[in-house]
């Protein structure tokens, strides 16, 4: 439903408060729904249309149970999307009505300024509605089980894709001739340089030559090898190169594509919030509010940065640090002089007024995803001030006890658990193994298994698409293994360090 | 309005009911729902309804905190931490809840049990008050909003006093309406069942926690199919008395058997409580099979055969297998009675695995 009379008037105030700062966003539409309407949406992902799937209604009924209970309430839902549309409910008072909007003014900025977004599509409305009716049909033509089956099994490998595939070129780039030049040429096609005969020995030396034929030699065969080099985006493998029917080859597509849409967002959480929730405390403080709303925002905005003792909570972390970016930059605080100054109490105090804060967090918020954002700004005086600290089970009573405070293990740990949007690494590393067509992947451990339960399901999902055995390779408590589904049973045999990779 | 959303839950719904279907045996077997039985409804935990990913193991053992505290201090609040930094959280069994007419549909459906069909002169009628009619007096707790006010906003409108610009609709005394019941007969069916159990002391833990399962799955299917249920509980080892429910899974007593005094107090209890013309009945004993003597389970046999079977719709014995219980007494009832009185059914439950094929004997005849 459209907005009241009274929500159109908030608007335009709101919007020209947000614009003032210099916030640069979309057209945004916000819409007026009930606490189940907005439910529903949300189970959507925030789209009106998705295809149909089992998982919105569990997820539906999973909000609707978290309200019943009190557990939790949606406050703000907003899509990227040119235009921008957020929701409100209906129900909500008018300072919360106004209190979203200056939030959603944030998220509409990022999602149009921050370049992880710069890749997604921004008619995302009209395609989830358009994948719905895609589906739809197929569920008419194929029958709801065949279809639902196959989904369930590319939903389940929906985060084998490769985040930063917008940035880096992963194939080396070799053109088929190329190629084929590399392999007519072998053995004579290592390059000597000029010499006399007397000194060839020395400026062409033989050991040398024969390590450069080598490694010709090697790269003649990786080329052989299918793929050449590791495949991170799973999913584009499996489309290009799977043994699929065309309606199973549709349905990948709109999965891998979906995926897509929604892993910038996953990549910018802290960020993403982090910059929404700034803007909205500093419209309704420096502007919005009126007196008699200052107590309820106060309420409102702390219930959002709470943060349990013990626990993190992204909103928190996100605002605290572009705050911390504004000031720091806005007293200089940043450079060879300052990163060099050895006295503590010196750094503290530092001021030149430079007053670059504001223009730095714009940019931050331009070229900056959340592993870069707390890579590049998290510092010893940020995780003192944030009281931030590193825990650890204790193996002894089995406690979680508070390791260090050092800021470096403390960005080592937020790292870990950003990178990749907290998802493990997977490669496809053959897709033709033993010569069988059979697939394999490499798990790229960096501490922390794979849950194996899920593991052994998802690899019979993976096998359902692939249709012949598949594999992948990863470490259980510190030994490699390499767990197998060939279409009845999960193995899963050691590898012996030397493998044959 | 068809929301979208409703056909996805449907869809979801549909396979909860799938997957517990599936998972019926197992779950009866380990006792998990009836542990988890509410008033109306029960919680099933149902981790193969998620979709399975590549996703990390909880072995990371660690994260990042804030708050007080020294290096070396347990950290405040403990347990979870920031570890849940992607969109899906780590370990998170998906609990389904489930009403217990949905549970007993897929119990019926899954052991293939028939409807009950009631005794037919045991449908009585009986009153029933329905709020459903209005009425221009009544108390001002049952007035109704909604109606006064239309009615206020009509004699407004109907006498001019009505302003558009300013629509202050005050209700007078005639506009006010209430809510008012009216009484209807409908017909009603009732049921009881009447729990009887051997707790002398060859019945241990394990066996009451079988009996204690087999009751919650037969309560289920009985219940979904009386209006009116109630339960009565017996216990008995020498002696027999009637416990409240608690009591009857908890107590451990110890001593002799004699299984003709909790028949006895059974029938006493229908004979004061339950004439057999008003009432479905439905008497479930569970034992290990021992009894006292010879003499006392011929007294046994005699009473079911003169006194409890013609009154009751079923009379179901249970043997739970004990380290200690003869079975003797499931072989003499089996021997005097033979096929003859198709109200009695005996089943052994040896062991948990055993519970979901003892139900569906006793249940499966559809009285």
């Amino acid at each position: 439903m459209s907005l009241t009379a009274e929500l159109v008037a908030l608007k335009e105030v709101v919007e020209g408060y947000a614009r003032g700062y210099g916030l640069d966003f979309f057209d945004t539409y916000y819409e007026l729904l009930d606490l189940d309407q907005l439910n529903e949406v949300a189970s959507f992902g925030g789209f009106p249309v998705r295809y149909p799937h089992w998982r919105f209604g569990m997820q539906y009924e999973e909000l609707m149970k978290g309200y019943q209970w009190g557990l939790s309430r949606i406050y703000e839902l907003v899509i990227n999307n040119d235009p921008c549309y957020a929701y409100l409910m209906r129900s909500n008072s008018l300072l919360d009505q106004k209190l979203v909007m200056a939030h959603v003014y944030g998220h509409s900025d990022f999602f149009k300024n921050n370049m992880w977004f710069a890749g997604t599509n921004r008619k995302m409305v009209d395609q989830m509605a358009n994948h719905g009716t895609r589906i739809r049909k197929m569920i008419d033509r194929y029958g709801l089980t065949k279809v639902e089956t196959f989904l369930d099994a590319c939903l389940s490998i929906e985060n084998l894709i490769d985040i930063h595939a917008g940035a880096i070129r992963r194939t080396r780039a070799k053109t088929e001739e190329q190629i084929e030049e590399d392999e007519l040429t072998t053995g004579s096609r290592v390059k000597k340089l000029e010499s006399k005969d007397y000194m060839d020995r020395y400026i062409n030396p033989p050991e040398y030559l024969e390590k450069q034929k080598k490694e010709l030699d090697d790269e003649v065969e990786r080329q052989k090898q299918f793929p050449p080099d590791p495949v991170r985006d799973v999913l584009l493998f499996l489309i290009d190169h799977g043994n699929l029917a065309h309606w199973e080859r549709d349905i990948l597509s709109i999965v891998r594509e979906e995926a897509y849409y929604f892993a910038p967002q996953a990549m910018t959480k802290v960020m993403n919030e982090g910059w929404a929730s700034f803007w909205h405390s500093k419209i309704m403080t420096e502007k919005a509010l009126v007196d008699s709303e200052i107590v309820d925002f106060a309420d409102r905005h702390s219930g959002t940065m709470a943060t349990a003792p013990g626990q993190l909570n992204p909103y928190k972390l996100g605002i605290e640090l572009f705050r911390d970016i504004e000031e720091r930059w806005n007293r200089g605080q940043f450079g060879k002089e300052y990163e060099e100054e050895e006295d503590y109490a010196k750094k503290l105090a530092w001021d030149t007024s430079v007053g670059q804060g504001r223009q730095k967090i714009f940019e931050v918020r331009r070229i900056h995803n959340d592993v870069t954002f707390l890579d590049t700004f998290i510092n010893q005086e940020f995780c003192e001030a944030q009281k931030l600290f590193v825990y650890r089970k204790d193996p002894r009573t089995g406690q979680m006890v508070i390791a260090s405070r050092d800021y470096r293990l403390v960005k080592e740990e937020l790292l870990g658990m950003f990178t990749n949007r907290g998802q493990p690494t997977i490669d496809v590393l053959d897709g033709n193994y033993l010569n069988r067509g059979e697939l394999y992947l490499i798990h790229r451990w960096e501490g922390v298994d794979l849950r194996q339960d899920f593991a052994q399901e998802t690899l019979k999902n993976l096998h359902r698409i692939w249709k012949r055995p598949v594999h992948i390779e990863t470490i259980v408590e510190e030994k490699a293994q390499l767990l197998s589904f060939d279409g009845e049973s999960v193995e899963s045999q050691e590898l012996t360090p030397t493998g044959d990779e | 309005m068809v929301r979208r959303v409703d056909q996805d839950r449907n869809r979801f719904r549909q396979i909860v009911r799938g997957s517990i279907r599936k998972n019926l045996r197992k779950f009866i077997s380990r006792g998990e729902i009836a542990a988890r039985a509410g008033k109306k409804k029960v919680s099933i935990p149902l981790p193969q309804i998620q979709l399975p990913r590549f996703t990390f193991g909880s072995n990371r053992g660690g994260g990042v905190g804030k708050g007080e505290g020294e290096a070396g201090e347990p950290v405040e609040g403990q347990g979870e931490g920031a570890g849940e930094a992607g969109e899906q959280s780590g370990d998170h069994t998906l609990e389904v809840e489930v009403t217990l007419e949905e549970l007993a549909k897929i119990l019926g459906d899954e052991l293939e049990l028939p409807n009950i069909e009631p005794r037919g002169h045991k449908q009585v009628s009986a009153d029933v008050r329905r709020y459903k009619s209005i009425r221009r007096v009544g108390p001002e707790s049952l007035r109704h909003f909604k109606r006064t006010y239309r009615q206020a906003l009509q004699r407004q409108i109907a006498s001019g006093t009505y302003d558009p610009d300013n629509p202050i609709v005050v209700p007078e005394r005639e506009d006010r309406r209430y809510r008012s019941f009216q009484i209807s007969q409908e017909p009603q069916s009732n049921a009881v069942i009447i729990y009887m159990m051997d707790v002398s002391g060859s019945m241990g833990t394990e066996q009451k926690e079988m009996v204690r399962i087999t009751a919650f799955w037969i309560d289920t299917w009985i219940r979904s199919q009386y209006k009116n249920l109630e339960v009565r509980y017996i216990v008995h080892d020498a002696t027999a008395r009637e416990v409240d429910q608690h009591t009857f899974f908890h107590l451990k007593e110890s001593g002799g058997t004699r299984i003709s005094s909790a028949l006895e107090l059974a029938e006493g209890l229908i004979e004061q409580f339950y004439p057999p013309e008003d009432w479905n009945i439905y008497p479930f004993h569970f034992s290990d099979g021992d009894n006292w003597s010879g003499g006392d389970t011929a007294h046994c046999i005699r009473l079911l055969e003169d006194r409890l079977l013609p009154s009751v719709n079923q009379f179901s014995y249970g043997q739970v297998k004990s380290a200690y219980g003869s079975g003797q007494f499931k072989v003499d009832l089996d021997a005097h009675f033979g096929e003859s009185p198709d109200n009695l059914v005996t089943a052994e439950i040896p062991d948990r695995e055993g519970i979901m094929d003892a139900i569906s004997e006793f249940l499966g005849k559809g009285r």
